[in-house]
This record gives C-alpha cells, structure tokens and sequence, in this order.
C-alpha cells in the first residue's frame, strides 16, 4: 500500500464540523472514491449523493479544498496538498446533511429567472425550420448544455453576497430560450431577469466560467442578457 | 442593481470616459507647469466651457459613484436595500451639492 | 486557507481592485470638491493649501489617487467591452496590462511632480 491520506469530511446540517479520517491511498484514486470508502469501510452514517460516477450527470459535486468540483473528476493525485484533503458540501446552498446540499433554491430560482419553455405553436402547426447555423441557434447552442450540477452557482461571489441574486445556471438557462425562436414568453423573461438581483447584479468575476465542468461561460449569456434587456428597456418593451 | 440603475450607471461611466482622459491632462499640465492657484483660477475664472465641463462631470461622477456605492453596501454590509437607498441618496446629494459649489468657486469671477 | 483557495485569478482580482478603487475615489471625492471650494474665499486660501500639497508624502498619496483613478478607468472599460462587444479570450493578459498602464499613469504623475 502506497500510504495513507488524511481525509475531513463535514459531518452534520449547516452547524456541524469537520471529521477526520485516514484512508488508505491508492492509484488514480478519485475523491468520490475516497468518500465511498469511508462511508463503507469507517462511517456508514455518512451522507453523500453520485450517480453515474463517470462525468456526466453533475450529481457528486461537493467543495474540495474550496473550489466546488465533481468529486468522481477529481483525482486526488491533483488535488491533495501535503496528502491532506477537504471536503464538504456545495457552497451558497442550506446543507442537508454531511455532503448533501439542498438543492431547491437552485431549482427556485431557475424558475423565477423563467428558466423554462413556453410553446408558442401546437402540434397541428407546421415544425418551425431552423436554421443550426444562424447567430440566435449558435448562441443557444453554446450555453444549452447546462446538467444543472450546482457547481457555478457554488463558486459565484455574487450569489454569496447576495441571496437573492439569480445566479449563473439559471440566467445562463434564460439567456438560451431568449435565444429560442420558438418561445413564446420572452418579454416575462427579460422582465423576470431585468429585476432587482437579475442579470444587472453579475459582476463578471467569470468564476462561473471558470469552474464549470461542460466548460459553459455563464458570463458570456449574462453579458448578452444585459445588452437584450437594456435594449427591451430603452425600447418601452419591458417594465420591471 | 437592475435595469434602469444599470443603464445609468453605464451610461455616465461611458461619458465619462472622455471626460476623464480630458482631467487627467489637466493634472499633468498642471503639475508639469507647477501651476499656482492664481494661475489655474486666471484660467477658470469667467469660463463658460469650464463651467459645463467639470458641471457635467460633477453631475455624472454623483450618478455613478452613488449607484457603485449601493452595490457595496448592499453586498458586502447589513444594510438593507431601504437604508442603502437611503445612504447613497444623501451621498449622491453631498458629492452634487460639495461638487457645484466646487465648480462655482473656480469659475465665478 | 479556502477563503482565499480560488479566489486568485487575474480576473477576479481585477474585480475586486475595481471595486476597492472606487470605494477609495468616493471617499476621497468630498474631500477634493471642499479642498476646490476654498478658492470662493480667494486665491490665497487655496494657495496655501496647495503650498500643503507640496509635501513628498502628500505627492505620493496623489499619484496613489492618479494610479487608483486610471485603474478604475480600465477596469470599467474591461466591463464595457465584455458586455458590449463580442466574447474575446486573453482578458486575463488584458486584465495584467492595464494594471501595468495604471501603473505607468501613476509613475509619470510622480516623475513630473518630484
């Protein structure tokens, strides 16, 4: 055996602490692995959430020696400084309990920023062409695949200083249905992202781009949301 | 910070971009020169052009630092968005009122 | 050590050096606008104040204000172009360099004075 880590996990809701753990090191050993083996092998009463285990449904993000990550894309070789790791539940979110964040304000205010579809057409209507190659689909296309794992809205400064502020996944969501031919809501849209802790509260720290695992840039579709919501503004459109 | 504040904001951020580059020469042709104050007010003194541009600066720099300020506070103090309404308010009144008196002194003969 | 653990990127940093340099300019501003306001007593009031202003360590605080007032200029072109203009890589080598031009700015204020 190549030696031992020494792992803190958090136990406990939001006034719980941190708990030590040794866990024996082994090759291309990931943190996700590492928290596995201490809720089978030292502590079952340990609470953690994953589910594909293999980088796609954004499900085991938690904070690892402060940034959040996906904890079965992070290998602990990267990561561990002096064989020491740190780990904890998403930040910005009320905790569960251990590495489980709750994440329903999340979902709350993907709705508030009217992160979802409204049909303009019904199904006896001829489908809308679109062309894949036009400036509003390639917009749409490069923030659309957003797995909604929590981690951007865990590294925005602006969501920390400010709870009510939408976040990063949620306007980038709004900014690809701004983008979205077919949809019928767009003047609520802006209006709902245009308000006090909208898209206007984005200080462009760009640590939502800098974190996210599907290498989406947030800051980019809350740039464009500002320019589409000054122009609906200055317009008479909207009136927030 | 939502639309309108942010239009505003921006808006005389923009204007005074070139406003700013204009003051900065100032300062340097002033300090250069090692102007003395008889020196700088013989220049100010009656002048219309003077007048409008360091008015319009004082009016922007009170739209834009107050709204900066409410961010601020908003985020980084207790203070709700009332009381920090409140503060930048009378702050933006304070930089206009201390700003045109400022204005007035160098430029009225 | 997490308050700090990724909050060392230029851009960040960028971020927060505007918003410290604002907070410095609002605070110096009254003061600059009362110290003008001297002049409506007549020239010797605030001929004297300036002869004050002479001193080395009251120089260095002006070309503290100059750099501060240059930072805050590129700071806040950074964000007018990132939300008006078309999405660009290499901001964090923008974001080095105009800290470098404040710098400069701030130089050349102290040069031309001392």
């Amino acid at each position: 055996m190549a030696g031992t880590l020494q792992v803190s996990l958090w136990r406990g809701g939001s006034d719980g602490r941190y708990v030590d753990y040794e866990v024996p090191m082994r090759d291309s050993q990931t943190v996700l692995d590492i928290v596995t083996w201490v809720q089978r092998n030292a502590d079952a009463t340990l609470s953690y959430r994953f589910a594909c285990r293999v980088g796609m449904c954004g499900s085991c993000a938690m904070t690892v020696n402060g940034r959040p990550r996906w904890t079965c894309r992070t290998h602990v070789s990267k990561v561990a400084s002096n064989g020491r790791i740190k780990v904890g539940p998403l930040e910005n979110l009320p905790v569960i309990k251990d590495l489980a964040a709750d994440m329903q304000p999340f979902f709350e205010k993907w709705q508030r920023a009217q992160g979802r579809f409204a049909p303009s057409k019904t199904r006896t209507d001829p489908i809308e062409r679109i062309a894949p190659d036009s400036p509003a689909r390639l917009a749409a296309n490069a923030a659309i695949e957003c797995i909604n794992c929590g981690v951007c809205y865990a590294a925005c400064d602006t969501v920390r200083w400010n709870p009510d502020y939408l976040g990063p996944a949620a306007l980038n969501r709004a900014w690809t249905l701004v983008n979205d031919v077919r949809d019928a809501a767009n003047m609520e849209r802006l209006t709902a992202v245009a308000a006090d802790s909208g898209c206007h509260a984005c200080h462009s720290h760009q640590s939502c781009q800098e974190h996210c695992p599907v290498a989406l840039n947030p800051t980019a579709s809350i740039a464009g949301l500002k320019r589409k919501t000054a122009q609906a503004y200055l317009r008479g459109e909207i009136k927030p | 910070m939502n639309v309108r504040l942010y239009i505003w904001q921006r808006l005389t951020a923009a204007l005074m971009v070139p406003l700013l580059l204009v003051h900065l020469a100032v300062i340097f042709y002033a300090s250069r020169k090692g102007l003395s104050a008889a020196d700088m007010l013989a220049r100010t003194r009656g002048s219309v052009s003077w007048a409008l541009f360091y008015g319009t600066f004082v009016s922007a720099v009170a739209v834009h630092a107050s709204i900066g300020l409410r961010t601020v506070l908003t985020e980084w103090t207790p203070l709700g968005t009332r009381a920090s309404n409140i503060a930048v308010i009378a702050f933006g009144l304070l930089l206009a009122v201390l700003g045109f008196r400022a204005v007035v002194a160098v430029v009225l003969i | 050590m997490s308050l700090l653990a990724r909050r060392t990127s230029p851009l960040w940093l960028a971020a927060l050096v505007h918003r410290l340099s604002g907070l410095a300019l609002a605070t110096f501003l009254p003061f600059h606008f009362l110290t003008l306001g001297l002049a409506i007593a007549g020239e010797s009031r605030l001929e004297g104040f300036l002869r004050w202003t002479d001193q080395p360590l009251v120089k260095l605080s002006e070309g503290l204000l100059v750099g501060l007032l240059a930072i805050h200029l590129l700071g806040g072109l950074r964000l007018l172009a990132l939300e008006n203009l078309a999405w660009r890589e290499g901001q964090t080598r923008l974001a080095l360099a105009a800290v470098a031009a404040a710098m400069v700015v701030g130089f050349v204020f102290l040069a031309s004075v001392f």
